[in-house]
């Protein structure tokens, strides 16, 4: 395995307008009323373009299994820190911070 | 056995006299050379997700917290400019892609300076783009502190929330980026001297994923940050 990839140009420049499209898209989207489903919508076109820029751009699709592994334990970990802090969080029986109002900083929920 | 024998079995070329003026001696090949740099580059960009990652964690529990407050608050970015960066960035992140490709075609090292400073230029126009928008917050007061105001009182307390995770996120997106400039400065240097090859460019393969990384951080951080209203 090898680390030498070299890449199309002429690929570089279509990744480079699907990201373009991306963006016009993921703008426009947010100007309709989705309700909850906005937020998956960003993220979905969000993810879709990181994953653009990570194959092609950083060559992640043509790297050793080993480099794919390491990038990939970055989100495994990350998705723990998500997983065991919300499970703190949602489980609280008050959500918000606690009110200081001496201090007039956070005073209104 | 003699020594050309011994030296061929590990792979090394056999003319291992006329070495390349790069290759380490703690190295095979060139290709071993450069997966090893390549895979550090990796290695760090994991600790940059999870340096990041925290702040995003504090996105989350905080948007999970105050969902309108987060409305009303990023009503007052600039959606325009922020699509007009996320334009920029993607055209530098294309740049640098050139500019990692001619350099591993060996291109002249005139090819190679001009898509490095390319990129430098976008990046400098991204960053001069985020200084007017940090600076019309200042104007309009939305800094956290004693001078935040809100127009709207029952956000006063909670909207400095929204902008300190603002000004935490792009701040330190921000920096990242203009340490990638600096650190291009001297890679344009090394180009224009003609130090790269299409057999050792390592300095401009290990910038390009720097680069794209922070492309990557933006392309989360503007749908977060700006485009929140339009679910109101």
């Amino acid at each position: 395995m090898s680390a030498h990839v070299v890449g199309n140009r002429f690929t570089y420049f279509l990744v480079f307008l699907a990201l373009m499209v991306g963006t016009v898209v993921t703008v426009w989207v947010a100007e309709i009323h989705l309700g909850w489903l906005n937020l998956p919508v960003a993220l979905a076109i969000a993810v879709t373009k990181a994953m653009l820029v990570i194959l092609f751009f950083m060559h992640l699709k043509d790297h050793p299994k080993l480099i794919k592994v390491t990038f990939g334990a970055a989100f495994f970990f990350f998705a723990i820190l998500v997983a065991h802090t919300l499970s703190d969080y949602l489980s609280r029986e008050t959500r918000g911070m606690p009110t200081y109002p001496a201090s007039g900083l956070i005073s209104n929920q | 056995m003699s020594d050309t024998t011994a030296v061929a079995a590990h792979g090394v070329p056999d003319d291992h006299g006329a070495h390349h003026p790069r290759l380490q001696h703690h190295f095979d090949t060139l290709d071993q050379q450069l997966y090893a740099s390549t895979f550090g580059m990796w290695v760090f960009l994991v600790t940059e997700v999870l340096f990041f990652g925290g702040l995003f964690m504090a996105y989350i529990v905080y948007r999970i917290w105050y969902p309108e407050m987060f409305v009303h608050a990023s009503s007052h970015l600039n959606i325009t400019l922020g699509a007009i960066n996320t334009a920029v960035l993607i055209g530098s992140s294309l740049t640098m892609a050139y500019a990692v490709n001619s350099a591993q075609r060996g291109a002249s090292p005139k090819e190679q300076v001009f898509w490095l400073l390319s990129t430098m230029g976008l990046g400098s126009v991204f960053l001069g783009i985020k200084v007017i928008e940090y600076a019309d917050k200042f104007k309009h007061h939305l800094v956290p502190g004693p001078n935040f105001h809100f127009e709207d009182p029952a956000y006063q307390a909670t909207a400095q929330i929204y902008y300190s995770l603002y000004f935490a996120l792009t701040g330190l997106h921000a920096t990242h980026m203009i340490v990638g400039i600096v650190i291009m400065a001297v890679i344009v240097r090394m180009a224009a001297k003609g130090n790269f090859d299409a057999k050792w460019y390592t300095p401009v393969e290990i910038m390009g994923l720097y680069w794209h990384f922070v492309d990557l951080v933006w392309i989360f951080l503007f749908p977060l940050l700006y485009l929140i209203g339009g679910a109101h």
